[in-house]
């Protein structure tokens, strides 16, 4: 019984994946509260070079699967091949990333062991029943939980944990091969198609700028404003809940809890009151600048900036101050 | 098709949570409720479906009394048929709502006959626990994929089809034997709004409950029994202690102006952030 910290690193293009050093980052720290070692579980026939620069980040020991069944999300075989390394190692948690493939895969481990998972943890404290904090509501309300497992398995909250500094002198993990046992039920949900990303522009979670537009804008045609805006700051529009079950923007444009998290430089809210199921997806953004009617609206609570008014006479008067310096060849004073 | 979609009942938070003195949920006295957001497009779909394909649709949930009005929302729309699972409103763990939902499916399957599939929200909106279809699906032995924002069906009607969106971008496809399980996402259709007869006609259905009172972890009880509810050797958790609103990081917004006058204001300071060229 090793009492070993796991974590499982998602990786792509041979590089770990930026969650899951984020996941790291924890597993790392609660290592070092149970003064436990921190191992890493990394699949797929690029695991292992992506395991050999784990040192970095604290881990000792990389347990890596080279089966080339493991290259694509297969969640319940990621899961199987993480059930092999407890069964081995007999650790006191699994780590994940609460990535979409990363919630799934301990789901599964969860599922397959009869253990409680909790998802999105952004603190933990072991002791003779672990405690840990995890996110709910994306983040707007938060949960103090226990968890009581022969293994903890958890995934760490995106963007609530600072990744760790590189330490290019830590030594490589010493790497542990392993072939996991595949059921031929383990390998049913696998990916068996695969479409490359289609539209053209900049998109809504790369753009520096995003405006993003409410109920305010008030029809699909409103919408145009927006987008002849974004365009002077090669910017991407989005919308909120509303604008998406309306129809005015399509689905993958939305920013919220149930759609996209943004984190661009600026965030222009315009005629967005700001429900929180829109707040999740662009509190990450660096500024925001809303553009309501309503200054007591609770966009206001986590606006840096705000012009009070309807946007469809202000986003067009921004548009035209922005071409007329432009045309002036000088910013005015 | 036969279908099963299980939903939640949440809070309309609007914009901002209220938590209750004690901590232990959010104070729903002035808040509407709703369909979970990705249980809603798992409902749309589970009628599309069936409107297609033929067969019938049921919907499923756990929770209070009063979840009623949910499940009469989706029968509104289309769906045939309404199971409740009336927990006597305390919050049940995320093992133990996953243990009694197998079960339950179990039973009704006895009865009615398999169900081809079985829809989930992808997480609620709420807990964001995002394991309860994984739990079910593994308690039934049948094949599971989260994330699906589009779904169709093989010729043979054997098979269904998925997509979900890769990491990165683009999609990448699943395709699972019947019967299967599904975590689907808001996007996979746009929900209908119920129509006034579809209303009537909802509201003269038969729910079938099933009394199953407070959690089998108990409110702090660790380590329930393990043959509560149906609970084999799982064990329960998390187990919720308290809930708490994050710290505020922001304060007040500056009002750098009123209406289109504001405009060469705004873009002093698109300037000074360097997102317009100087």
């Amino acid at each position: 019984m090793s009492g070993a910290v796991v974590a499982f690193v998602e990786h792509a293009g041979g590089e770990a994946d930026r969650l899951s050093l984020e996941a790291l980052a924890l597993a790392r720290g609660l290592a070092k509260l149970l003064g436990k070692p921190l191992d890493a579980v990394v699949l797929g026939s690029q695991g292992e070079a992506v395991a050999r620069r784990l040192g970095s980040h604290g881990v000792g020991l990389a347990h890596t699967a080279s089966d080339a069944r493991l290259d694509d999300f297969a969640p319940a075989a990621w899961a199987a091949s993480i059930r092999d390394v407890i069964e081995r190692r007999s650790p006191a948690a699994i780590v994940a990333a609460g990535s979409e493939r990363g919630n799934e895969v301990l789901a599964h481990v969860g599922a397959c062991s009869g253990w409680p998972m909790a998802a999105n943890v952004v603190e933990v404290t072991p002791g003779d029943s672990w405690k840990l904090t995890r996110q709910r509501w994306a983040g707007s309300l938060l949960e103090d939980a226990a968890l009581d497992a022969p293994v903890r398995l958890l995934t760490v909250a995106p963007h609530a944990v600072a990744v760790d500094p590189l330490n290019t002198s830590a030594p490589a993990p010493t790497i542990t091969r392993f072939e996991p046992e595949l059921e031929p039920a383990d390998l049913v949900a696998r990916v068996v198609g695969r479409e490359a990303k289609t539209s053209a522009g900049v998109s809504l979670t790369d753009a520096k700028v995003v405006i993003g537009g409410g109920r305010g804008v008030g029809s699909a045609a409103g919408f145009a404003q927006l987008e002849q805006l974004a365009s002077l700051m090669n910017g991407a529009v989005g919308g909120s809940r509303v604008v998406t079950s309306l129809g005015w923007r399509p689905h993958s444009d939305q920013i919220g809890q149930t759609g996209l998290r943004i984190a661009p430089d600026l965030y222009v809210a315009c005629g967005i009151s700001g429900a929180i199921q829109h707040i999740v997806g662009c509190k990450a953004a660096k500024r925001i600048l809303a553009i309501n009617t309503d200054p007591d609206s609770p966009i206001m609570a986590v606006a840096d900036y705000a012009v009070i008014g309807d946007l469809n006479s202000i986003v067009p008067a921004i548009t035209a101050e922005i071409e007329r310096r432009r045309e002036a060849g000088r910013p005015s004073t | 098709m036969n279908i099963l979609v299980c939903v939640k009942r949440v809070p309309q938070t609007g914009g901002r949570i209220v938590l209750t003195p004690d901590g232990q949920s959010i104070d729903t006295r002035f808040l509407g409720h709703t369909i979970s957001p990705h249980e809603e497009c798992g409902v749309e779909e589970a009628v599309r479906i069936v409107e297609k394909e033929g067969g019938t649709s049921a919907v499923l949930t756990l929770g209070p009394a009063e979840a009623e009005e949910q499940l009469r929302d989706a029968m509104a729309i289309g769906i045939d048929r309404a199971i409740l699972l009336e927990t006597g409103g305390t919050e049940w763990d995320p093992v133990s709502t996953a243990g009694v939902i197998a079960e339950t499916i179990e039973a009704q399957e006895a009865t009615n006959g398999e169900f081809d599939l079985l829809l989930f929200g992808n997480e609620a909106a709420d807990t964001g626990d995002y394991q309860i279809g994984v739990r079910v699906a593994v308690a039934l032995g049948r094949p599971v994929i989260n994330g699906i924002k589009e779904i169709w069906f093989s010729d043979d009607r054997r098979e269904v089809l998925a997509r979900r969106e890769a990491p990165g971008g683009g999609w990448e496809t699943f395709d699972l034997p019947l019967p299967a399980v599904l975590g689907v996402k808001e996007g996979l259709n746009l929900p209908r709004y119920p129509s006034v007869p579809g209303r009537l006609r909802a509201k003269k259905k038969e729910i079938e409950r099933v009394a199953l009172g407070a959690s089998p972890s108990g409110a702090l009880g660790l380590g329930a029994g393990e043959d509560a509810a149906g609970i084999d050797s799982a064990i329960p958790g998390p187990t919720k202690l308290r809930l708490r609103l994050p710290a505020e990081e922001r304060t007040a917004a500056e009002v750098i102006g009123r209406g289109p006058e504001a405009a060469p204001a705004v873009v002093d300071l698109l300037e000074r952030i360097g997102v317009v060229a100087r």
